[in-house]
């Protein structure tokens, strides 16, 4: 067993790495949503000045984490990795602009739980004294999305009510051992994946509240924590079927989220007069909310500890097609309030 | 043995959980607008024909080709100009089951696959979506065909 | 009154598709599909004539129109060339459908470009 460990899935970061800085770049309906003037970048248009959707897609992730280095006032030179990944196939979009920062770069893929799981990597890598300063981020697009896993642009679909709209947008944090911080990471847990059956594509927060859920209880019961010792509990993306489904699966747990603060980025996007139906999802939709929100929050000490836990689900069109259910993953980071606090 | 069992159960009880907090679609305002806007595109279609037949002087399948061949181009236009995936977010199976939804699903992935090529994009994922229409439409034409050579009801 | 008869058929084939899609789990591509296969199967056995008359644009229209197409295409081209016209009849009968969604389809790809929706 690891000498940081808590329990069976949480870890402990001794030395509490640092966030130093946050930034993040979304599309035109993300900027017309509530936390409009939080990012740090509005697009105005998806196509980004682009020749296709996915060329899009790599210029924000790219402006993301350059906004991201200039904030900390850190050169590209100096990022000893780059921890990251998107939705598209082979995370093109993270590959790519690897290619154009050119530094030591360790490509994710976590599905939507992509920021959480590079939140933990990066902050293992701090900890240990591997490398820092550390840049993490995630990063999805509407377009591409919907062409890799639903239907063309201009198809004519209606869709469900319990369907998500991907967050045109990517989060990026810069992780470090010293220096001025947004925030800290004190621990965290690493989900299993869970899988209760759920075939609906069309009902991704079905698919991961399971995931959250387990996750949850096996943090609270390495920790000994309660969800009443956090300020705000927050999962990345089950929107409003998931986040029901989430509620319900914690008060039969024995972690009636009620005792705390909990919301899901997935409600904060976009703007609910939107035809958004349950909310928004995608790798952007954690991290652009991780750094437009949840950090400004903990580093204005309105919030001291909270839950970060992103949320994926494993979905193929492939296996999907094939009859395969849909597997639910969440990783969990406790980040702590930054320097007033 | 029992472990499986009570897996499954866990699996039958989470199921019913997203059941019950899975908001439904709404059955009769769908159907409403499926029928007006459905029905409005026949009555479309009906017009073309009589149009093409009292103008064009064209014999009544021809009129009927040219009404199929009207609507195609106009459903190719809207969906062109961005207007058609926006009806049909209203209208549902009133713009799927005319002979527009077939258009539709042959025009939106010839646009978006444009950007991997003439050939392998907007040529080869034309059919997408559209090619088991008539991968079955022309199969069991095919077999209605043979089997009416030998049986000839 | 034609066109009284022709909406109502459309409309009625609209929301039997309507039902299918939230009733069931069958997706739009297969309500094309069921609906296109229905057309061949219910005019080979002399059940979709009868709508076509009643409901003309109305019952042609729909997927299910073409179906008919294609199998009195077949039927007639059997009739007069034998096992050949299996072949032949039906493409022939549905050609106009086919070569204008694949000539418009390409020429929509040449002139425009897909956007995403932002309401």
């Amino acid at each position: 067993m690891g000498k940081h460990r808590i329990g069976e899935h949480t870890i402990a970061f001794p030395n509490r790495p640092r966030i130093l800085s946050s930034a993040a770049v979304v599309g035109p309906k993300e900027g017309r949503g509530p936390l409009s003037t939080a990012f740090d970048f509005v697009l105005e248009d998806a196509l980004y000045g682009q020749k296709s959707y996915e060329q899009a897609e790599h210029a924000i992730f790219q402006e993301a984490c350059e906004r991201c280095l200039k904030k900390a006032n850190v050169p590209k030179e100096r990022v000893q990795a780059l921890l990251g990944g998107d939705l598209l196939n082979q995370i093109m979009a993270a590959s790519l602009a690897a290619r154009e920062l050119s530094v030591p770069f360790l490509g994710l893929y976590g599905a939507c739980s992509t920021m959480a799981e590079s939140l933990i990597l990066g902050s293992m890598l701090v900890d240990g004294g591997y490398a820092s300063p550390v840049l993490c981020a995630a990063g999805s697009h509407y377009c591409t999305a919907e062409r890799q896993y639903r239907f063309p642009l201009e198809y004519g679909n209606q869709r469900t009510m319990a369907a998500q709209w991907t967050v045109t947008g990517t989060g990026a944090c810069l992780l470090g051992d010293e220096g001025n911080y947004l925030a800290r990471t004190e621990m965290a847990t690493v989900g299993q994946v869970v899988d209760m059956g759920i075939r609906d594509a069309n009902n991704m927060g079905a698919c991961m509240a399971p995931a959250a859920a387990d996750t949850l209880k096996r943090h609270f019961l390495d920790t000994g924590r309660k969800p009443k010792d956090y300020d705000q509990i927050i999962t990345g993306d089950l929107g409003r079927v998931g986040s029901e489904i989430l509620t319900e699966l914690m008060e039969e747990s024995g972690f009636p989220l009620r005792e705390s603060q909990y919301m899901d980025c997935g409600l904060c996007v976009f703007d609910p007069k939107d035809d958004v139906h349950a909310g928004a999802s995608g790798c952007g939709c954690s991290a652009s909310v991780l750094s437009a929100m949840i950090l400004p929050r903990l580093h204005t000490g309105e919030w001291k500890r909270v839950l970060f836990m992103a949320t994926g689900a494993l979905l193929s069109p492939t296996t999907s097609q094939q009859g395969e259910t849909i597997p639910g993953v969440a990783h969990a980071v406790v980040l702590e309030g930054g320097d007033e606090a | 043995m029992q472990q499986k069992a009570d897996h499954n159960q866990a699996r039958e009880r989470y199921m019913e959980l997203v059941k019950r907090l899975t908001p439904k679609s709404k059955l009769g305002q769908g159907c409403l607008r499926a029928f007006w806007v459905g029905g409005g595109i026949c009555m479309l279609g009906q017009a073309i024909a009589d149009a093409g037949h009292r103008w064009l002087g064209l014999a009544s399948a021809d009129a009927s080709a040219f009404a199929s061949i009207t609507l195609i181009f106009l459903t190719a236009l809207l969906t062109g100009i961005g207007v058609f995936d926006k009806i049909a977010r209203y209208a549902g199976a009133g713009t799927v089951v005319p002979i527009t939804g077939f258009a539709n699903a042959m025009v939106s992935p010839a646009m978006e696959f444009k950007p991997e090529g003439w050939v392998l994009g907007t040529g080869a994922r034309l059919f997408t979506i559209a090619g088991p229409v008539l991968v079955y439409g022309i199969s069991a034409s095919v077999i209605v065909g043979i089997l009416y050579y030998f049986i000839r009801w | 009154m034609t066109y009284l008869k022709v909406f109502l058929t459309g409309g009625l084939l609209c929301v039997i598709g309507e039902a299918l899609i939230l009733k069931t789990k069958l997706t739009p591509a297969r309500i094309l599909v069921l609906y296109i296969t229905a057309g061949v199967i219910l005019s080979a056995a002399g059940l979709y004539g009868p709508i076509v008359r009643f409901g003309a644009a109305g019952a042609t229209v729909p997927l299910t129109g073409f179906g008919h197409l294609l199998a009195q295409g077949t039927i007639s081209a059997v009739q007069e060339k034998g096992l050949l016209g299996a072949f032949t009849g039906g493409m022939q009968a549905a050609a106009g459908g086919i070569a204008a969604a694949v000539f418009f389809g390409f020429l929509t790809a040449v002139c425009f470009k897909p956007r995403p929706k932002d309401t």
